[in-house]
């Protein structure tokens, strides 16, 4: 299976966590008969960049102690920022990988690669340095973002899951008049902020992109 | 560190959202030299809202610097009494805003007013039902002021912001195509009702079929090009989705930034001071009379502005905050029950029913600006309560919200959480679905309050507000019946799958749910259990106002924007009208 290691700089990941996040997010988005899965849209380099920023060290999160777990309603009470809980995250796992199985996660066959996710979402495994929930958690809530987010994020390489919608993207300002009468799916290529930054798009007076009937599929 | 004390002005007003943008304005009007403070920046539209860059969901979800940075401060959580409180390190079921403008800019543009029934809640049950029907530990109240008294500020304000709709209530005769539960208005709205969508026609056709009174949802995104009362221009919107939670490139979203502020550039008597947090009213000796605010700007340096008239208009927690940090009023004991300050904190009660269809598509990324078609049978007291063991309700609606992909997918229940299945659902449904809403009142009880949290702290050294709140059985049931009846209309609708979802059993800070915290600082009658009196006066400190989200006694099932609105011009006429020509206590 082909990783992503060599395809892009990554700013904060290492070979061995780019490599087990690609195997995990094609898990969690699968390539299949519809497209690209999560692996192939750019998720694990989306997940790199939100490392890098302000956010994978909770920059704009209060973060004073104490710490306490508290309860389910209390929401994040980590103290780990998002960049530690998948450095812990990952090793510890493939640590558990190792021990269960004998192999790393990323060359597990994909059902037992499959056990090792659902074990985490539901807390089975124990990680030394964080709850196994919170690491899948991130890693889910991540994973959907980078693959439904704008490519200028890194990820929804090609527009994957834009496409795998129908979601077109910026806006057209023709809703307004499309809301009322159109019938049936709206049929279009999607517009990203990228296309547009990168003048691929033409954007009418009011600044929105005017789309495009959908290419028909190879 | 001494603060530097600067040259005296006539008035402060702490806070340039929604309510403090219409108070600035007004007092700037009487000639007074003002200052209005904003603990955030100054967002120029222009550039800070351009396209393409707003239609950016992982943003405005996420990351979005116009929204409260929690790194320097924040809330505390717990609900119950017997918890520990702990920080809100994440945004989550709400998104205060922290920019010139405030939450408003990133509003849905529900411009729903308030029920009279809202305004008199508790007497009229009482009246109607007796006293068994409240709860023994149900602390609602009511307002001090009737609908009837605010109707002309309500008018005001849906002027202000552009609101379409259409009245259901004209002077008293019932309109058909309107909202025949509303209050009275004196006037049409000023711009036209929005037109009704596809799944407006669907929810309409069966509410209609069952005997409800479906119309179209009163809303501030511009139906038409409008310009408002202070020759201010909006354009109309284009319902390009991206918008609750979201700013509007168009200008077609009404909000501070382009209904007000940039009328305040025409008073040379007024100065917006950015990036200055205000940390606490300074009182005199004898603690009954403000002489202005201290505040840090972005330097971190330390001032005091004196003023004659501070009017607090920052976002509810924080209206109850500075009076805590600064000794106005007694703060709340909920084991007493005595004290006023923090007492009745409450938030909005929600639903949803999804509708699943194997061949209909609705496009749902199309939409925004609350456009919809919505009923109101169920609201406050327009249906019988007898038997039922609760009070309030809610109004329901089917929206066209623009929904985006991260989080506007809706997949039936027992759908896989992830993997290849997810993804096969989330393909097939997205296009084939869309939700009736439940927007659902909340009473406030007498162990929903804010206090100051004794151990955890802001950036600036002091005490956090500390939100004790829980769902109570009157709203677990008020849920429940509406929702049951909402199930009875998707049947008629007839969609090939539904998923029903309404509160948790217990409230929690994650996820998002609305920004509608309000309480703590309510207005009324009686100061024995009101901070403020009906024209939002503090009864201790009577050149303090204190307007806001803060002021409800408890929560309408209506979005509160309008009643804000509507508040903020009432108490900026009381002001005008009554304080400034005799200064004193105005009731």
């Amino acid at each position: 299976m082909q990783d992503t290691a060599n395809q892009r700089a990554y700013g904060f990941l290492t070979r061995p966590e780019v490599q087990f996040l690609d195997a995990a997010v094609e898990r969690l988005i699968p390539t299949d008969e519809l497209g690209p899965g999560a692996r192939d849209a750019g998720v694990t380099y989306y997940i790199d960049r939100q490392l890098t920023s302000t956010w994978g060290m909770h920059g704009r999160n209060y973060r004073n102690g104490p710490w306490h777990d508290g309860t389910p309603q209390q929401g994040f009470q980590s103290r780990l920022t998002p960049q530690e809980i998948y450095r812990c995250g990952i090793a510890e796992t493939e640590v558990h990988c190792k021990r269960q199985y004998g192999k790393s996660f990323r060359l597990l066959a994909a059902e037992q690669q499959d056990e090792v996710l659902k074990a985490l979402e539901k807390d089975a495994i124990e990680l030394p340095s964080l709850s196994a929930k919170l690491f899948f958690g991130l890693l889910w809530r991540n994973t959907e973002e980078g693959f439904f987010s704008d490519p200028v994020y890194g990820g929804n390489q090609d527009k994957a899951g834009w496409r795998l919608l129908g979601f077109p993207g910026v806006a057209s300002s023709s809703y307004g008049t499309l809301l009322y009468t159109q019938t049936g799916p709206y049929r279009v290529e999607p517009v990203s902020i990228l296309d547009v930054q990168e003048g691929r798009a033409t954007l009418d007076n009011q600044g929105y992109p005017q789309h495009q009937p959908m290419k028909a599929k190879d | 560190m001494a603060a530097t004390k600067l040259k005296a002005v006539d008035a402060v007003v702490v806070g340039t959202g929604l309510a403090g943008s219409i108070l600035c304005k007004s007092l700037a009007e009487t000639g007074l030299k003002v200052v209005g403070f904003e603990r955030g920046r100054m967002l120029d539209t222009q550039h800070d809202f351009a396209m393409p860059y707003v239609h950016d969901e992982l943003k405005y979800e996420r990351h979005s610097d116009i929204l409260q940075n929690l790194s320097r401060e924040t809330i505390t959580f717990r609900n119950k009494m017997s918890e520990l409180a702990l920080p809100m390190r994440e945004l989550g079921s709400f998104k205060p805003g922290e920019c010139v403008g405030g939450a408003a800019v990133h509003w849905g543009c529900h411009a729903k007013r308030f029920l009279p029934w809202d305004f008199e809640a508790k007497s009229r049950t009482l009246e109607r039902y007796g006293a068994s029907q409240l709860a023994a530990d149900c602390t609602t109240q009511d307002w001090g002021i009737s609908y009837d008294e605010l109707e002309p500020y309500y008018d005001q304000f849906e002027h202000l912001y552009g609101v379409g709709g259409k009245a259901g209530n004209l002077n008293g005769e019932i309109q058909p195509g309107g909202n025949p539960f509303e209050g009275a208005r004196s006037r049409e709205f000023p711009n036209p009702p929005s037109k009704t969508t596809e799944i407006g026609q669907l929810f309409g056709d069966a509410a209609r079929g069952l005997g409800y009174t479906p119309h179209s949802n009163p809303t501030a995104a511009m139906t038409q090009a409008y310009t408002n009362p202070y020759k201010l221009m909006l354009g109309e919107c284009v319902s390009g989705g991206f918008c609750g939670g979201h700013v509007c490139a168009q200008g077609a979203k009404a909000s501070p930034l382009n209904t007000v502020v940039p009328a305040l550039d025409r008073h040379d008597n007024f100065e917006l001071r950015t990036l200055a947090n205000v940390i606490k009213i300074n009182l005199d000796s004898t603690g009954k009379r403000a002489v202005g605010v201290t505040y840090i700007d972005a330097r971190g340096r330390e001032f005091e502005q004196p003023a004659d008239l501070v009017v607090l208009s920052a976002y509810t927690f924080n209206n109850v905050r500075l009076m805590m940090l600064s000794g106005i009023g007694k703060p709340y004991d909920p084991v007493s029950g005595t004290g006023t300050l923090g007492r009745n904190y409450s938030y909005q009660t929600h639903g949803k029913l999804q509708m699943f269809f194997d061949e209909r598509t609705f496009n749902p990324f199309m939409g925004g600006g609350g456009r919809g078609t919505a009923i109101d049978d169920f609201n406050g007291d327009n249906f019988d309560h007898a038997g039922l063991g609760f009070i309030g309700g809610g109004y329901l609606a089917s929206q066209s919200s623009g929904a985006l992909p991260i989080k506007g997918k809706q997949l039936p229940p027992g759908t896989p959480g992830w993997g290849g299945a997810w993804k096969k659902a989330a393909a097939h449904w997205y296009n084939r679905n869309f939700t009736l809403n439940l927007h659902g009142g909340c009473q406030s009880y007498r162990d929903c309050y804010l206090d100051l949290d004794p151990t955890y702290r802001d950036a600036n050294g002091l005490p956090l507000l500390r939100m004790t709140f829980d769902w109570h059985d009157n709203e677990q049931k008020m849920v429940k019946h509406i929702m049951a009846k909402t199930a009875e209309i998707a049947k008629a609708i007839g969609p090939a799958k539904t998923g029903s979802h309404g509160l948790s059993a217990r409230y929690t800070i994650v996820p998002y749910q609305s920004t509608h915290n309000i309480g703590g600082a309510v207005m009324g009658a009686d100061p024995a259990t009101s901070v403020v009196n009906k024209y939002l006066q503090s009864w201790d400190v009577n050149n303090v106002f204190v307007v806001g989200g803060s002021a409800f006694p408890q929560n309408s099932a209506n979005p509160p924007t309008a009643t804000i609105g509507a508040l903020a011009c009432w108490a900026a006429d009381a002001i005008k009208e009554n304080y400034l020509k005799k200064p004193g206590l105005l009731v």
